[in-house]
């Protein structure tokens, strides 16, 4: 182990296993799918697992993958002394210690309110303790981040951020906007309501505020997947960055547009009034605009790679490139699968459709395909690129490592396909059991969920690969001479210079001016009426 | 900044593309007045149970079709029954004593949040004659999949 890399190392420690634990819950899910009278089949352990599921899969795994990731980038592009290593450790700690509570929380069956956790559900007050926790210990991380940029930057004026960091940058911008409104929610109102310090809550102020981190959550996950796919995937498909100033385009236009979005996620809620829905479903719609422009810069730059290893013709390119290495394998299915979910997350952000699948199975049918395989296929392939390089280690059992992507895009064609199906024939999302009564309705989502529950469970045995393949080159992999750090290079050879897309500060400024006109006026009329809060309730 | 030409026509396309999602979303929503439910009115849910406004639940006629006034609380929607009549405007109004639940009759664009503290309210025409199931789509606790409630839409004449 590389005493350099040990703080990313312990951050890609706690994602793995919070990624097992994840993968486990959702195997549960996946069989009560198919409806098989399992023991311990229960609503408690459905409910509960599925709690487990999206807080340790969405908010655990990602944000300490991202932190790992975030290291590793300062590390090697902005120079070896730029982390404060202490600082790194308390952020660590204090991350470790949030996701343990609210860990514990949910497994004593005390607080399965979902990863969601809308009052007046109530958890027990150390879930949502524990959940400020693991974002204080981001915090610390963003500021390590910023911190790194400001000490490179003191000596190198006038170059270009580099292009991975750039979109670390983004990622921290991001996160920080998104979470000054999960803070307002949890330790502003859910906190001293669990702890009695307060009898009421207001449901939809508290949505408001989770829906304004909730939407930038989804970028602050995706971000750094992009930051992959624009600063890594070239360089280890053998070619060349088609156009580093538009991914510096694509990065700025996230941090402009990723939080004003937030009421598309309310379109179905009483209490906001339509206009303010409309005026986000636009900001929505422009936030597919980088996405797009995304996919025409990577798929380029693939090209570029296809015809520097001898491809010829229109597609032999396609052909040519290193299906075989995990990293290429991960991100271009990562790709293809995104581009199906990126259309369908613009029927769910469309005003007047988003009724036909809001809270169907559709919903969940289509955050696996984002969150699920955009953004955790992205950090497998990843790893499989990290492990080498931060421990020195040859990867073990690299044939697995290459047939589990694959695996994991055929499981979730499975569990997605289906997902979306029944979402369109009126299925409910995150339901223990479909008989309804038995309605002939229910019963024709039934046909098809036997097919979702197969998907399930190739997605967990695609999952348990990628965890051995890790556990195994840890504990067994043969030490070697680590591999450097390369970073895709840009096709065009001139330097890039620094220019006004990266301007972090200025950007920033005029994303918080986005926030505040997009949420001041809808937050004030609401605080205005006369409103009656909830108390807590526990039914579970 | 050099774009090279495919792709200053790539970012065109994607434009042009988002311009006719806003487009077909301002279209539905100017002409065709279709807005998702967003009713604003707030209501104690300590009392709604005894508010004039949720005191008698289930349909009455109104000058210009129907309105059906149901409180969806853990586990079931009362009434579980509702029987309205095709081909007219039929206004839902909702709220909970608990917490929050979804109101989505399947197979129809009726789909809203119930959420405690607030009334939803919105307007649907079915056309279709027939018997409709309606889920909550909220997680509201560990009975939310046994809650639901029937739709009976019965052609106009009463003949059903």
């Amino acid at each position: 182990m590389n005493e350099r890399y040990r703080l990313p190392y312990a951050n890609f420690t706690v994602a793995v296993l919070a990624f097992f634990v994840g993968a486990c819950m959702a195997l549960m899910q996946a069989l009560s799918r198919a409806d098989l009278p399992l023991p311990l089949r229960s609503e408690q352990i459905y409910y509960l697992s599925m709690t487990a599921h999206g807080v340790l899969m969405a908010l655990v795994f990602t944000t300490f993958f991202i932190m790992g990731l975030g290291y590793v980038f300062a590390r090697t592009t902005l120079g070896q002394d730029t982390v404060n290593e202490r600082v790194g450790w308390i952020s660590f700690f204090v991350a470790l210690i949030g996701t343990v509570l609210t860990a514990g929380a949910i497994l004593s069956g005390t607080s399965t309110v979902l990863y969601t956790f809308y009052p007046p559900l109530q958890a027990h007050p150390l879930f949502y303790i524990g959940a400020a926790l693991l974002v204080v210990g981001s915090w610390i991380w963003c500021w390590l981040m910023i911190r790194a940029y400001r000490l490179w930057r003191r000596d190198h004026a006038e170059a270009a951020i580099p292009l991975a960091m750039h979109g670390m940058l983004t990622t921290v911008i991001v996160w920080i906007l998104a979470t000054v409104g999960i803070a307002i929610e949890v330790v502003g109102m859910l906190i001293p309501w669990s702890l009695g310090i307060t009898t009421t809550i207001d449901p939809v102020l508290a949505r408001t505020f989770f829906w304004w981190f909730g939407h930038p959550l989804v970028y602050f996950w995706l971000l750094p997947a992009y930051a992959v796919w624009y600063a890594v995937l070239p360089r280890v498909a053998g070619g060349r960055l088609f156009s580093d100033p538009l991914a510096r385009v694509v990065f700025v236009l996230f941090i402009l547009l990723s939080t004003p979005v937030g009421f598309h996620h309310q379109f179905a809620d009483p209490g906001i009034s339509a206009g303010w829905k409309l005026a986000h479903t636009f900001a929505t719609l422009a936030i597919l605009f980088p996405s797009l422009l995304t996919a025409f810069t990577i798929i380029a730059s693939l090209e570029v790679a296809g015809r520097l290893r001898g491809g010829k013709g229109l597609f032999n390119w396609i052909a040519r490139l290193p299906w075989d290495d995990p990293l290429v394998s991960c991100v271009i299915l990562a790709m293809l699968t995104f581009a199906v979910g990126g259309f369908g997350g613009a029927i769910n952000a469309a005003y007047a459709m988003n009724a036909m699948v809001h809270n169907t199975a559709w919903v969940q049918g289509h955050f696996h395909l984002t969150v699920g395989t955009a953004v955790a296929l992205t950090f497998m392939g990843t790893a499989y690129w990290l492990l080498p390089r931060i421990t020195g280690k040859e990867l073990r059992l690299k044939p697995v490592a290459q047939v589990q992507p694959y695996l994991w895009v055929i499981g979730m064609g499975l569990f997605s396909i289906v997902n979306h199906v029944t979402g369109m024939m009126g299925m409910p999302r995150r339901v223990y059991d479909l008989s309804y009564g038995g309605s002939p309705v229910a019963a024709a989502w039934a046909e098809w969920t036997t097919i979702s529950a197969v998907g399930g469970v190739v997605l967990f045995v695609s999952a348990m690969m990628f965890v051995l393949v890790v556990f195994a080159t840890v504990v067994w992999g043969k030490v070697g001479q680590a591999p450097a750090f390369e970073y895709a290079v840009p096709l065009d050879p001139a330097e890039p210079r620094a220019s006004v897309w990266d301007r972090m500060g200025l950007w920033t400024v005029a994303a918080a001016a986005l926030v505040l006109i997009a949420y001041l006026y809808p937050i004030l009329q609401l605080l205005s009426m006369e409103r009656f809060g909830s108390i807590g309730w526990k039914p579970f | 900044m050099h774009v090279d030409l495919y792709e200053k026509f790539w970012m065109w396309l994607s434009g042009v593309l988002l311009a006719l999602f806003a487009a077909a979303i301002i279209y539905t929503a100017a002409a065709q007045a279709i807005q998702p439910p967003s009713h604003v009115e707030t209501i104690d849910p300590t009392t709604s149970r005894t508010d004039p406004r949720f005191v008698s639940l289930g349909v009455t006629e109104t000058a210009d079709g129907q309105q059906v006034v149901v409180m969806a609380q853990m586990f079931a929607f009362t009434p579980t029954e509702i029987r309205v009549t095709a081909g007219r405007p039929v206004t839902f109004r909702l709220t909970s004593p608990d917490v929050i639940h979804g109101f989505q009759i399947v197979g129809s664009n009726a789909n809203t949040m119930v959420i405690p503290g607030y009334v939803s309210q919105y307007t649907i025409t079915f056309n279709r004659p027939g018997e409709y199931l309606i889920v909550c789509n909220e997680y509201c606790g560990l009975g939310h999949h046994l809650m639901y409630g029937t739709l009976i839409v019965e052609a106009p004449g009463g003949e059903g």
